[in-house]
């Protein structure tokens, strides 16, 4: 029992570790700022695409968000930081996530908030339009407004898996949260830091995982 | 040479491919086996742990509950590192593939146990009176009339969910995990060729694009009718 | 009078702090049907759901066809086969066919085999008039057949008394007569009945005795055309000349 605390919860190599892994604290939550709004801006793009009902532009549009449903964000992220240099284009680590989230997450949000604006009735838009708002102002006024509320658990949920994927930045080399407790530890030879990383993430993510886990019994239940 | 053959040189190198084909192939297998270690051991356990719940034993049901919340707030990469890096410290060398494999099927495990939580506790009180007015036992009533229709309803979110945890098998690269992404990236560093790379990412969209579109298609087959 | 099939001795029930049964006794002779009235949140669907357990009394005692409900010893899956009991909102399996509905507990608790369950299933959506709908699953069904499937899943069990909680509260006016019809058929064929039910006419014509109900006590009870005609208590005479207004 004291080796395992030794090992895993050593109290002087933590408070050693503790400013490193803030820095990195630090960087994933401006990382998460970056890549969230990135990312729903690239589902925003696509939603509003789907939007137009014609047969050439839904067809690729489902092609494309398969393809990064079905492409793991891992190897796109790869992809970019290995492969690209190869075509003289070196972009950075930090450049490289944030490229492949807007991708990636981009194509998942914009499932989600399809969803949403088909999930708001069709007068709605009949009812703007109506009074004179123009199409994108009803879809800005109100469609957009309905469209998130009515699918606000799946956002959540989805924005809690890109903050975790966040952690793919260690990969490239960008100082994040799981990249310094890494550092931390080759230095130490000794667990610790990772394991603070983990309480790190735990104690953040878990208020969230607690709603959505309300939210998404409540959401299933109105299914029927 | 023109540019575009250049282009073509570098990314799509015939010999370059013909060379690590067999490596990458090697890769697939081993991340097919992976994937369906993980979705096996994970949905059964998910499900293990949503009926255990459902007899709803206090203690035990907060402990259930904070596990799978653990596993939902942990990142997957994080609990491979953690196992694969840090379990040795108690003497515990789990291999690359263990530590990813055991990891995963946690994380499956924790999201598929709420889905499944949630679809047993939609199903209205009724439907369990009725079939314990009958005389049904209580573990009768869940298997006959509560988890048909339980399951039914989490097939779509539990599709989707197992799909995005199943391609995660590509972070066992971080721990030397020979599966495609793995392979692919020793061979473009002993080759200083792309193409490999290109090849990987080939076999990922063979492997997991017709699995993003059957799922597509069981979302709409089984979008709840009454 | 015959032997009581049901004997309920001073039931009480809590939900927290409300006393929904204030020490309720209930016998119910064979072949007898004993009708149920009262305003809501009197304790009426409380007592019916305490004959056969799915709400736990707080103190009394229940012995239906000689059977101590109550003893921690008794096999309630097994007794339950002899309380039928048909709900409200019907609480038909929406995964299964009518059939499937009437013959899972055949199978399951009564351990018949498939074809003996299947045969003794048709005969009792025959009795109900839907022999033709076995293949039928409950939303293909209209509300007054899905009652109606419900009452054959319990008689098909060979229930020694039924309970009816509410049986056509949630049918539309049109279908009630078609459920009401299989009540009097089961009546006739000398089936004991516990009915709770708004049917004021159904009660008049088919019930040997009617109980009035109120704040968790039996208030009176006695003939159908006694209670509706000349009730003795004021809260009882309130409540018919209430009901029969509308």
């Amino acid at each position: 029992m004291e080796a395992l605390i030794q090992s895993f919860f050593n109290a002087e190599i933590a408070a050693a570790a503790l400013p490193i892994v803030l820095d990195g604290l630090l960087n994933t939550i401006l990382l998460s700022l970056l890549v969230v709004p990135l990312g729903l801006l690239g589902g925003l793009i696509l939603a509003l695409l789907a939007n137009v009902r014609h047969p050439l532009v839904r067809w690729p549009l489902m092609a494309w968000v398969d393809f990064f449903r079905a492409f793991p964000p891992l190897v796109l992220l790869v992809l970019l930081f290995a492969g690209l240099p190869f075509a003289g284009l070196e972009l950075g680590g930090f450049a490289c996530v944030a490229i492949a989230f807007f991708l990636n997450t981009g194509a998942y949000y914009g499932e989600i908030l399809r969803a949403g604006i088909d999930s708001v009735p069709v007068g709605q838009v009949e009812a703007a339009r109506s009074t004179g708002l123009s199409g994108l102002q009803a879809m800005t006024y109100v469609v957009l407004p309905q469209a998130v509320r009515n699918v606000l658990p799946d956002l959540m949920s989805n924005t809690l898996e890109v903050v975790k994927l966040t952690s793919l930045g260690s990969v490239v080399a960008v100082p994040e949260l799981l990249f310094q407790a890494r550092q931390a530890q080759s230095v130490t030879y000794n667990p610790t830091p990772i394991v603070m990383a983990a309480v790190v993430y735990f104690l953040i993510l878990w208020p969230l995982v607690r709603l959505l886990s309300r939210l998404e019994n409540r959401a299933l239940a109105a299914r029927r | 040479m023109s540019k575009w053959e250049k282009f073509l040189d570098t990314f799509f190198n015939a010999r370059v491919m013909e060379k690590y084909l067999p490596d990458i192939l090697s890769g697939v297998l081993v991340t097919i086996e992976l994937a369906v270690l993980i979705v096996i051991s994970g949905l059964v356990a998910g499900l293990a742990l949503a009926l255990v719940r459902s007899l709803g034993l206090r203690p035990l049901n907060w402990l259930i509950i904070f596990v799978v919340d653990l596993f939902r707030s942990l990142p997957p990469l994080v609990i491979i590192v953690l196992m694969y890096f840090g379990l040795p410290a108690a003497d515990v060398s789990p291999s690359g593939f263990v530590s990813t494999w055991i990891s995963l099927a946690l994380v499956l495990m924790s999201f598929s146990e709420e889905i499944f939580w949630a679809g047993i506790t939609s199903i209205p009180k009724g439907q369990w009176e009725a079939a314990r007015s009958t005389g049904l036992s209580f573990g009768q009533t869940l298997i006959n009339v509560i988890l048909p229709q339980a399951l039914r309803l989490t097939i779509p979110p539990l599709t989707n969910r197992t799909i995005a945890i199943t391609k995660g098998t590509a972070l066992g690269t971080v721990v030397a995990v020979t599966e495609i992404l793995g392979q692919a990236s020793s061979a473009v560093s002993n080759s200083y060729n792309p193409s490999p790379l290109m090849m990987g990412a080939a076999a990922y969209i063979v492997l997991f694009l017709p699995v993003v579109v059957i799922g597509r298609w069981i979302e709409t087959k089984f979008a709840w009718k009454r | 009078m015959a032997a009581a099939i049901v004997e309920a001795r001073g039931l009480h029930k809590h939900f927290g702090a409300l006393h929904v049964l204030k020490g309720v006794d209930l016998d119910v002779a064979e072949r007898e049907l004993v009708f149920v009235i009262g305003p809501s949140g009197s304790g009426k669907s409380t007592l019916l759901r305490c004959l056969n357990r799915l709400e736990e009394p707080s103190a009394g005692s229940i012995m239906v066809d000689g059977i101590n409900l109550l003893d921690p010893r008794t096999d309630i899956n097994h007794a339950r086969q002899r309380i039928g009991m048909v709900f409200q909102s019907f609480n038909l399996y929406p995964h299964m066919t009518a059939l499937g509905n009437v013959t899972l507990a055949l199978r399951k608790v009564a351990g018949k085999s498939r074809g003996e369950a299947d045969a003794i299933g048709r005969q009792a959506l025959e009795r109900v008039g839907l022999g033709d709908r076995a293949g039928h699953t409950p939303g293909q069904l209209s509300g007054g057949q899905q009652q109606r499937v419900a009452i054959a899943r319990s008689i098909a069990l060979e229930p020694r008394v039924m309970l009816f909680d509410e049986p056509t509260s949630a049918l539309d006016p049109e279908l009630v007569g078609s459920v009401l019809g299989v009540m009097r058929d089961l009546r006739d064929s000398g089936m004991t009945m516990v009915v709770v039910s708004h049917e004021m006419g159904f009660a008049r014509n088919a019930a040997d005795r009617v109980l009035f109900m109120d704040e968790g006590v039996v208030v009176e009870q006695g003939p159908p055309a006694a209670i509706f005609e000349n009730p003795s208590h004021d809260r009882t005479r309130a409540f018919i000349s209430q009901i029969q207004r509308h």
